[in-house]
Protein backbone atom coordinates (compact mmCIF):
# COMPACT_ATOMS: atom_id res chain seq x y z
CA UNK A 1 0.00 0.00 0.00
CA UNK A 2 1.49 3.30 -1.02
CA UNK A 3 0.92 6.03 1.46
CA UNK A 4 -1.90 8.48 1.22
CA UNK A 5 -3.52 7.41 -2.02
CA UNK A 6 -3.65 3.85 -0.70
CA UNK A 7 -5.54 5.07 2.33
CA UNK A 8 -8.03 6.99 0.19
CA UNK A 9 -8.46 3.99 -2.12
CA UNK A 10 -9.19 1.76 0.84
CA UNK A 11 -11.47 3.92 2.96
CA UNK A 12 -12.90 6.49 0.53
CA UNK A 13 -13.00 4.62 -2.76
CA UNK A 14 -15.36 6.72 -4.91
CA UNK A 15 -16.38 3.84 -7.12
CA UNK A 16 -17.18 1.51 -4.23
CA UNK A 17 -18.95 4.31 -2.38
CA UNK A 18 -21.16 5.06 -5.39
CA UNK A 19 -21.98 1.40 -5.93
CA UNK A 20 -23.00 0.66 -2.36
CA UNK A 21 -24.47 3.99 -1.25
CA UNK A 22 -28.05 2.94 -2.24
CA UNK A 23 -28.00 -0.24 -0.16
CA UNK A 24 -26.58 1.62 2.81
CA UNK A 25 -29.34 4.18 2.37
CA UNK A 26 -31.82 1.30 2.58
CA UNK A 27 -30.08 0.36 5.80
CA UNK A 28 -30.50 3.91 7.08
CA UNK A 29 -34.26 3.61 6.51
CA UNK A 30 -34.42 0.32 8.43
CA UNK A 31 -32.35 1.76 11.29
CA UNK A 32 -34.58 4.85 11.55
CA UNK A 33 -37.80 2.81 11.44
CA UNK A 34 -36.58 0.43 14.12
CA UNK A 35 -35.26 3.25 16.30
CA UNK A 36 -38.56 5.14 16.22
CA UNK A 37 -40.59 2.02 16.99
CA UNK A 38 -38.28 1.07 19.86
CA UNK A 39 -38.26 4.55 21.40
CA UNK A 40 -42.04 4.94 21.21
CA UNK A 41 -42.91 1.46 22.49
CA UNK A 42 -40.09 1.33 25.04
CA UNK A 43 -40.63 4.69 26.73
CA UNK A 44 -44.43 4.36 26.69
CA UNK A 45 -44.42 0.94 28.35
CA UNK A 46 -41.64 1.98 30.75
CA UNK A 47 -43.66 5.00 31.92
CA UNK A 48 -46.76 2.82 32.24
CA UNK A 49 -44.84 0.35 34.41
CA UNK A 50 -43.49 3.12 36.64
CA UNK A 51 -47.02 4.50 37.05
CA UNK A 52 -48.32 1.06 37.92
CA UNK A 53 -45.58 0.70 40.51
CA UNK A 54 -46.79 3.90 42.16
CA UNK A 55 -49.97 2.07 43.24
CA UNK A 56 -47.75 -0.07 45.46
CA UNK A 57 -49.59 -3.30 44.79
CA UNK A 58 -47.17 -5.80 46.25
CA UNK A 59 -47.23 -8.52 43.60
CA UNK A 60 -47.22 -6.04 40.71
CA UNK A 61 -44.33 -4.03 42.13
CA UNK A 62 -42.29 -7.14 42.76
CA UNK A 63 -42.87 -8.34 39.20
CA UNK A 64 -41.93 -4.92 37.80
CA UNK A 65 -38.72 -4.69 39.84
CA UNK A 66 -37.76 -8.21 38.84
CA UNK A 67 -38.38 -7.44 35.17
CA UNK A 68 -36.47 -4.16 35.29
CA UNK A 69 -33.51 -5.72 37.12
CA UNK A 70 -33.14 -8.70 34.83
CA UNK A 71 -33.50 -6.72 31.63
CA UNK A 72 -31.01 -4.14 32.83
CA UNK A 73 -28.47 -6.72 33.96
CA UNK A 74 -28.40 -8.90 30.84
CA UNK A 75 -26.42 -7.90 27.75
CA UNK A 76 -28.92 -7.17 24.93
CA UNK A 77 -26.99 -9.40 22.53
CA UNK A 78 -27.56 -12.37 24.85
CA UNK A 79 -31.29 -11.68 24.91
CA UNK A 80 -31.37 -11.26 21.13
CA UNK A 81 -29.65 -14.60 20.55
CA UNK A 82 -31.92 -16.43 23.01
CA UNK A 83 -35.02 -14.99 21.36
CA UNK A 84 -33.84 -15.47 17.80
CA UNK A 85 -32.45 -19.00 18.07
CA UNK A 86 -34.51 -20.31 20.97
CA UNK A 87 -38.05 -19.30 20.13
CA UNK A 88 -38.35 -21.08 16.74
CA UNK A 89 -37.56 -24.41 18.39
CA UNK A 90 -40.35 -23.67 20.85
CA UNK A 91 -42.73 -23.12 17.93
CA UNK A 92 -42.66 -19.30 17.93
CA UNK A 93 -41.50 -17.85 14.63
CA UNK A 94 -40.58 -14.17 14.59
CA UNK A 95 -38.66 -12.27 11.93
CA UNK A 96 -35.28 -10.87 12.93
CA UNK A 97 -36.76 -7.35 12.68
CA UNK A 98 -39.51 -8.22 15.19
CA UNK A 99 -37.06 -9.97 17.53
CA UNK A 100 -34.81 -6.91 17.59
CA UNK A 101 -37.77 -4.59 18.11
CA UNK A 102 -39.23 -6.64 20.96
CA UNK A 103 -35.92 -7.20 22.77
CA UNK A 104 -34.64 -3.62 22.54
CA UNK A 105 -38.13 -2.26 23.27
CA UNK A 106 -38.22 -4.30 26.48
CA UNK A 107 -34.67 -3.26 27.43
CA UNK A 108 -35.61 0.39 26.98
CA UNK A 109 -38.84 -0.21 28.94
CA UNK A 110 -36.83 -1.64 31.84
CA UNK A 111 -34.46 1.34 31.96
CA UNK A 112 -37.30 3.83 31.48
CA UNK A 113 -39.22 2.26 34.35
CA UNK A 114 -36.27 2.64 36.73
CA UNK A 115 -35.53 6.22 35.65
CA UNK A 116 -39.16 7.38 35.80
CA UNK A 117 -39.67 5.63 39.13
CA UNK A 118 -36.67 7.49 40.53
CA UNK A 119 -38.35 10.67 39.25
CA UNK A 120 -41.67 9.80 40.89
CA UNK A 121 -40.03 9.19 44.25
CA UNK A 122 -38.13 12.46 43.88
CA UNK A 123 -41.30 14.56 43.65
CA UNK A 124 -41.87 16.09 47.05
CA UNK A 125 -44.41 14.30 49.25
CA UNK A 126 -46.13 17.63 49.82
CA UNK A 127 -47.27 17.53 46.21
CA UNK A 128 -49.19 14.31 46.88
CA UNK A 129 -50.73 15.65 50.06
CA UNK A 130 -51.68 18.99 48.56
CA UNK A 131 -53.36 17.58 45.49
CA UNK A 132 -55.14 14.83 47.43
CA UNK A 133 -56.50 17.45 49.82
CA UNK A 134 -57.91 19.47 46.92
CA UNK A 135 -60.13 16.48 46.25
CA UNK A 136 -58.20 14.78 43.42
CA UNK A 137 -58.19 10.97 43.59
CA UNK A 138 -55.00 8.91 43.67
CA UNK A 139 -55.03 8.23 39.93
CA UNK A 140 -55.79 11.86 39.11
CA UNK A 141 -52.98 13.03 41.39
CA UNK A 142 -50.56 10.58 39.83
CA UNK A 143 -51.31 11.51 36.24
CA UNK A 144 -52.04 15.24 36.54
CA UNK A 145 -49.63 16.30 39.29
CA UNK A 146 -46.87 13.81 39.99
CA UNK A 147 -46.03 12.26 36.61
CA UNK A 148 -45.66 15.57 34.75
CA UNK A 149 -43.16 16.78 37.35
CA UNK A 150 -41.38 13.42 37.51
CA UNK A 151 -41.00 13.25 33.73
CA UNK A 152 -39.60 16.77 33.62
CA UNK A 153 -36.98 15.77 36.17
CA UNK A 154 -35.84 12.73 34.25
CA UNK A 155 -35.82 14.04 30.68
CA UNK A 156 -31.99 14.22 30.41
CA UNK A 157 -31.18 10.69 31.67
CA UNK A 158 -34.11 9.31 29.70
CA UNK A 159 -32.88 10.93 26.49
CA UNK A 160 -29.37 9.57 27.03
CA UNK A 161 -30.68 6.09 27.63
CA UNK A 162 -32.99 6.20 24.62
CA UNK A 163 -30.07 7.22 22.39
CA UNK A 164 -27.85 4.48 23.80
CA UNK A 165 -30.49 1.85 23.13
CA UNK A 166 -31.42 3.00 19.62
CA UNK A 167 -27.70 2.76 18.80
CA UNK A 168 -27.98 -0.90 19.73
CA UNK A 169 -30.09 -1.50 16.62
CA UNK A 170 -26.66 -2.22 15.10
CA UNK A 171 -26.77 -5.51 17.02
CA UNK A 172 -29.47 -6.59 14.57
CA UNK A 173 -26.64 -7.28 12.12
CA UNK A 174 -25.84 -10.44 14.05
CA UNK A 175 -29.26 -11.95 13.32
CA UNK A 176 -29.53 -10.51 9.81
CA UNK A 177 -31.63 -7.37 10.17
CA UNK A 178 -30.74 -5.34 7.04
CA UNK A 179 -29.72 -2.23 8.98
CA UNK A 180 -26.86 0.15 8.19
CA UNK A 181 -24.13 -2.03 9.67
CA UNK A 182 -25.43 -5.19 8.03
CA UNK A 183 -25.55 -3.55 4.59
CA UNK A 184 -22.05 -2.20 5.13
CA UNK A 185 -20.46 -5.48 6.20
CA UNK A 186 -22.12 -7.25 3.26
CA UNK A 187 -20.86 -4.58 0.88
CA UNK A 188 -17.42 -4.73 2.45
CA UNK A 189 -17.10 -8.46 1.92
CA UNK A 190 -18.38 -8.23 -1.67
CA UNK A 191 -16.15 -5.34 -2.65
CA UNK A 192 -13.10 -6.33 -0.61
CA UNK A 193 -12.81 -2.69 0.35
CA UNK A 194 -13.32 -0.86 3.62
CA UNK A 195 -15.16 2.14 2.14
CA UNK A 196 -18.65 0.77 2.94
CA UNK A 197 -17.65 0.53 6.62
CA UNK A 198 -16.49 4.13 6.51
CA UNK A 199 -19.77 5.12 4.89
CA UNK A 200 -21.69 3.29 7.61
CA UNK A 201 -19.72 5.06 10.34
CA UNK A 202 -20.46 8.38 8.65
CA UNK A 203 -24.15 7.50 8.37
CA UNK A 204 -24.31 6.72 12.10
CA UNK A 205 -22.54 9.95 12.96
CA UNK A 206 -24.97 11.95 10.80
CA UNK A 207 -27.93 10.19 12.43
CA UNK A 208 -26.82 10.23 16.05
CA UNK A 209 -24.49 13.22 16.45
CA UNK A 210 -27.40 15.70 16.36
CA UNK A 211 -29.14 13.61 19.03
CA UNK A 212 -26.01 13.50 21.19
CA UNK A 213 -25.60 17.27 20.89
CA UNK A 214 -29.30 17.71 21.66
CA UNK A 215 -28.95 15.61 24.81
CA UNK A 216 -25.95 17.70 25.85
CA UNK A 217 -28.09 20.82 25.46
CA UNK A 218 -30.93 19.22 27.44
CA UNK A 219 -28.52 18.37 30.23
CA UNK A 220 -27.24 21.91 30.54
CA UNK A 221 -30.77 23.27 30.38
CA UNK A 222 -32.19 20.99 33.03
CA UNK A 223 -29.07 20.97 35.19
CA UNK A 224 -29.65 21.52 38.87
CA UNK A 225 -28.79 25.04 39.80
CA UNK A 226 -25.50 24.92 41.65
CA UNK A 227 -24.83 27.30 44.45
CA UNK B 1 -44.48 -26.40 28.49
CA UNK B 2 -42.19 -29.40 28.59
CA UNK B 3 -40.96 -28.51 25.14
CA UNK B 4 -40.13 -25.02 26.36
CA UNK B 5 -38.12 -26.39 29.28
CA UNK B 6 -36.39 -28.78 26.91
CA UNK B 7 -35.41 -25.91 24.65
CA UNK B 8 -34.34 -23.31 27.21
CA UNK B 9 -33.50 -25.17 30.42
CA UNK B 10 -32.08 -28.48 29.29
CA UNK B 11 -29.94 -29.40 32.29
CA UNK B 12 -28.05 -32.13 30.49
CA UNK B 13 -26.93 -29.76 27.73
CA UNK B 14 -26.13 -27.09 30.30
CA UNK B 15 -23.92 -29.51 32.19
CA UNK B 16 -22.11 -30.49 28.99
CA UNK B 17 -21.59 -26.85 28.03
CA UNK B 18 -20.42 -25.79 31.51
CA UNK B 19 -16.62 -26.27 31.02
CA UNK B 20 -16.67 -24.33 27.71
CA UNK B 21 -18.65 -21.55 29.31
CA UNK B 22 -16.22 -21.35 32.20
CA UNK B 23 -13.35 -20.89 29.73
CA UNK B 24 -15.42 -18.14 28.11
CA UNK B 25 -16.08 -16.53 31.48
CA UNK B 26 -12.33 -16.30 32.11
CA UNK B 27 -11.89 -14.44 28.81
CA UNK B 28 -14.81 -12.14 29.65
CA UNK B 29 -13.26 -11.33 33.02
CA UNK B 30 -9.84 -10.73 31.45
CA UNK B 31 -11.51 -8.45 28.94
CA UNK B 32 -13.16 -6.51 31.78
CA UNK B 33 -9.81 -6.24 33.55
CA UNK B 34 -8.27 -4.73 30.43
CA UNK B 35 -11.16 -2.57 29.32
CA UNK B 36 -12.49 -1.04 32.55
CA UNK B 37 -9.19 0.46 33.84
CA UNK B 38 -8.32 1.61 30.32
CA UNK B 39 -11.69 3.32 29.99
CA UNK B 40 -11.39 4.95 33.40
CA UNK B 41 -7.93 6.36 32.66
CA UNK B 42 -8.93 7.42 29.15
CA UNK B 43 -12.11 8.97 30.49
CA UNK B 44 -10.25 10.95 33.13
CA UNK B 45 -7.84 12.31 30.51
CA UNK B 46 -10.75 13.22 28.23
CA UNK B 47 -12.59 14.92 31.09
CA UNK B 48 -9.55 17.00 32.00
CA UNK B 49 -9.13 17.95 28.33
CA UNK B 50 -12.81 18.92 28.14
CA UNK B 51 -12.42 21.17 31.19
CA UNK B 52 -9.09 22.71 30.22
CA UNK B 53 -8.86 26.45 29.89
CA UNK B 54 -7.41 26.38 26.38
CA UNK B 55 -10.01 26.07 23.68
CA UNK B 56 -7.50 24.12 21.58
CA UNK B 57 -7.78 21.33 24.10
CA UNK B 58 -11.46 21.78 24.93
CA UNK B 59 -13.10 21.70 21.52
CA UNK B 60 -11.29 18.68 20.04
CA UNK B 61 -11.96 16.74 23.25
CA UNK B 62 -15.68 17.54 23.20
CA UNK B 63 -15.86 16.68 19.51
CA UNK B 64 -14.15 13.35 20.18
CA UNK B 65 -16.54 12.53 23.01
CA UNK B 66 -19.63 13.32 20.95
CA UNK B 67 -18.28 11.45 17.94
CA UNK B 68 -17.68 8.26 19.89
CA UNK B 69 -20.99 8.57 21.68
CA UNK B 70 -22.69 8.81 18.29
CA UNK B 71 -21.13 5.69 16.77
CA UNK B 72 -22.61 2.39 18.03
CA UNK B 73 -19.92 0.32 19.80
CA UNK B 74 -20.47 -2.62 17.46
CA UNK B 75 -19.88 -0.40 14.42
CA UNK B 76 -16.68 0.85 16.00
CA UNK B 77 -15.59 -2.67 16.81
CA UNK B 78 -16.22 -3.99 13.31
CA UNK B 79 -14.56 -0.92 11.85
CA UNK B 80 -11.45 -1.58 13.91
CA UNK B 81 -11.48 -5.33 13.42
CA UNK B 82 -12.40 -5.51 9.72
CA UNK B 83 -11.23 -2.09 8.58
CA UNK B 84 -7.73 -1.79 9.98
CA UNK B 85 -6.39 -4.89 8.21
CA UNK B 86 -7.18 -3.04 4.96
CA UNK B 87 -4.78 -0.35 6.13
CA UNK B 88 -2.13 -3.03 6.57
CA UNK B 89 -2.60 -3.45 10.32
CA UNK B 90 -3.46 -7.00 11.25
CA UNK B 91 -4.73 -7.22 14.77
CA UNK B 92 -5.96 -9.90 17.13
CA UNK B 93 -9.65 -9.89 18.08
CA UNK B 94 -8.70 -9.16 21.70
CA UNK B 95 -6.68 -6.10 20.68
CA UNK B 96 -9.47 -4.91 18.38
CA UNK B 97 -11.98 -5.13 21.22
CA UNK B 98 -9.68 -3.27 23.60
CA UNK B 99 -9.05 -0.48 21.06
CA UNK B 100 -12.71 -0.08 20.12
CA UNK B 101 -13.87 -0.14 23.73
CA UNK B 102 -11.13 2.25 24.83
CA UNK B 103 -12.51 4.81 22.35
CA UNK B 104 -16.14 4.18 23.26
CA UNK B 105 -15.73 3.87 27.03
CA UNK B 106 -13.38 6.83 27.38
CA UNK B 107 -16.10 9.00 25.87
CA UNK B 108 -18.72 7.76 28.33
CA UNK B 109 -16.49 7.70 31.41
CA UNK B 110 -15.20 11.09 30.31
CA UNK B 111 -18.68 12.60 30.48
CA UNK B 112 -19.20 11.11 33.94
CA UNK B 113 -15.89 12.43 35.26
CA UNK B 114 -16.56 15.83 33.74
CA UNK B 115 -19.91 16.08 35.50
CA UNK B 116 -18.23 14.96 38.70
CA UNK B 117 -15.43 17.51 38.56
CA UNK B 118 -17.95 20.25 37.73
CA UNK B 119 -20.01 19.25 40.76
CA UNK B 120 -17.14 20.14 43.09
CA UNK B 121 -17.40 23.83 43.99
CA UNK B 122 -14.65 26.17 42.79
CA UNK B 123 -14.12 27.17 46.42
CA UNK B 124 -12.54 23.76 47.03
CA UNK B 125 -10.07 24.39 44.26
CA UNK B 126 -9.23 27.89 45.47
CA UNK B 127 -8.88 26.83 49.09
CA UNK B 128 -6.59 23.94 48.19
CA UNK B 129 -4.41 26.09 45.97
CA UNK B 130 -4.12 28.78 48.63
CA UNK B 131 -2.78 26.23 51.12
CA UNK B 132 0.14 25.76 48.75
CA UNK B 133 -0.89 22.62 46.87
CA UNK B 134 -0.09 22.77 43.17
CA UNK B 135 -2.66 22.14 40.45
CA UNK B 136 -1.92 18.42 40.14
CA UNK B 137 -1.97 17.87 43.90
CA UNK B 138 -5.23 19.80 44.17
CA UNK B 139 -6.80 17.67 41.48
CA UNK B 140 -5.60 14.38 42.92
CA UNK B 141 -6.07 14.98 46.64
CA UNK B 142 -8.97 17.42 46.81
CA UNK B 143 -11.12 17.63 43.68
CA UNK B 144 -11.09 14.06 42.36
CA UNK B 145 -12.04 12.28 45.61
CA UNK B 146 -15.09 14.52 45.95
CA UNK B 147 -15.89 14.31 42.24
CA UNK B 148 -15.78 10.51 42.25
CA UNK B 149 -17.99 10.35 45.33
CA UNK B 150 -20.55 12.61 43.68
CA UNK B 151 -20.80 10.55 40.50
CA UNK B 152 -20.29 7.10 41.98
CA UNK B 153 -23.72 5.85 40.82
CA UNK B 154 -23.00 6.94 37.24
CA UNK B 155 -19.54 5.39 37.32
CA UNK B 156 -21.05 2.16 38.57
CA UNK B 157 -23.88 2.07 36.05
CA UNK B 158 -21.44 2.84 33.26
CA UNK B 159 -19.24 -0.01 34.41
CA UNK B 160 -22.24 -2.35 34.29
CA UNK B 161 -22.74 -1.22 30.69
CA UNK B 162 -19.10 -1.91 29.90
CA UNK B 163 -19.30 -5.45 31.26
CA UNK B 164 -22.44 -6.01 29.19
CA UNK B 165 -20.68 -4.58 26.15
CA UNK B 166 -17.93 -7.20 26.35
CA UNK B 167 -20.51 -9.62 24.90
CA UNK B 168 -20.08 -7.80 21.56
CA UNK B 169 -16.62 -9.36 21.34
CA UNK B 170 -18.41 -12.56 20.32
CA UNK B 171 -19.16 -10.92 16.96
CA UNK B 172 -15.44 -10.75 16.12
CA UNK B 173 -15.09 -14.38 17.29
CA UNK B 174 -13.26 -13.72 20.52
CA UNK B 175 -14.06 -16.78 22.63
CA UNK B 176 -15.61 -14.96 25.58
CA UNK B 177 -18.69 -16.07 27.50
CA UNK B 178 -21.34 -15.36 24.88
CA UNK B 179 -19.23 -16.72 22.03
CA UNK B 180 -18.65 -19.99 23.87
CA UNK B 181 -22.35 -20.24 24.66
CA UNK B 182 -23.29 -19.58 21.06
CA UNK B 183 -20.84 -22.23 19.87
CA UNK B 184 -22.45 -24.71 22.22
CA UNK B 185 -25.86 -23.62 20.95
CA UNK B 186 -24.96 -24.18 17.33
CA UNK B 187 -23.61 -27.64 18.09
CA UNK B 188 -26.59 -28.75 20.17
CA UNK B 189 -29.35 -26.86 18.31
CA UNK B 190 -30.60 -25.83 21.72
CA UNK B 191 -30.76 -22.43 23.40
CA UNK B 192 -29.94 -23.73 26.90
CA UNK B 193 -26.21 -22.83 26.74
CA UNK B 194 -27.10 -19.19 26.05
CA UNK B 195 -29.64 -19.26 28.86
CA UNK B 196 -26.87 -20.55 31.09
CA UNK B 197 -24.63 -17.71 29.92
CA UNK B 198 -27.47 -15.31 30.70
CA UNK B 199 -27.67 -16.74 34.23
CA UNK B 200 -23.91 -16.22 34.67
CA UNK B 201 -24.19 -12.61 33.48
CA UNK B 202 -27.11 -12.18 35.86
CA UNK B 203 -25.10 -13.54 38.79
CA UNK B 204 -22.30 -11.11 37.94
CA UNK B 205 -24.36 -8.03 37.30
CA UNK B 206 -27.56 -8.24 39.30
CA UNK B 207 -25.93 -7.13 42.57
CA UNK B 208 -24.42 -4.14 40.76
CA UNK B 209 -27.73 -3.24 39.13
CA UNK B 210 -29.44 -3.32 42.55
CA UNK B 211 -26.70 -1.12 43.95
CA UNK B 212 -27.15 1.38 41.12
CA UNK B 213 -30.89 1.59 41.82
CA UNK B 214 -30.26 2.11 45.53
CA UNK B 215 -27.78 4.89 44.82
CA UNK B 216 -29.98 6.60 42.27
CA UNK B 217 -32.93 6.80 44.60
CA UNK B 218 -30.85 8.26 47.41
CA UNK B 219 -29.25 10.84 45.17
CA UNK B 220 -32.34 12.10 43.41
CA UNK B 221 -33.91 13.19 46.70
Amino acid sequence: MSGRSGFVETFFNAEVLARYAPSILDGVRVTIELSLLIVIAGTASGIALAALRAYRIRAASLAIVLFADIWRALPPLVLILIAFFGLPNAGVYLSSFVVLFVVLGLVLAAFTEEIVWAGITAVHAGQWEASRSTGLGFTQTLFHVILPQALRLVIPPLTNRAIAITKMTALGTVIGVPDILNQATTAQSFSGNASPLMLAAIAYVLLFLPLVIFSRWLESRYAWRRT
Amino acid sequence: MNELAEQFFNLEIMRAAWPTLMDGLVVTLLLCLAVIPAGLVGGLCIALACLARSRWSRWPAILLVDLFRAIPPLVLLIFVYAGLPFAGLDIEPFTAVVIAFLLNNSAYYGEVFRAGILSVGTGQDEAARSTGLNAAQTLWHVVLPQAVRNVLPDLLSNTVEVVKLTSLASVVSLAELLYSADMARSITYNASPIVLAALIYLALLWPLVRLVSRFERRLVR
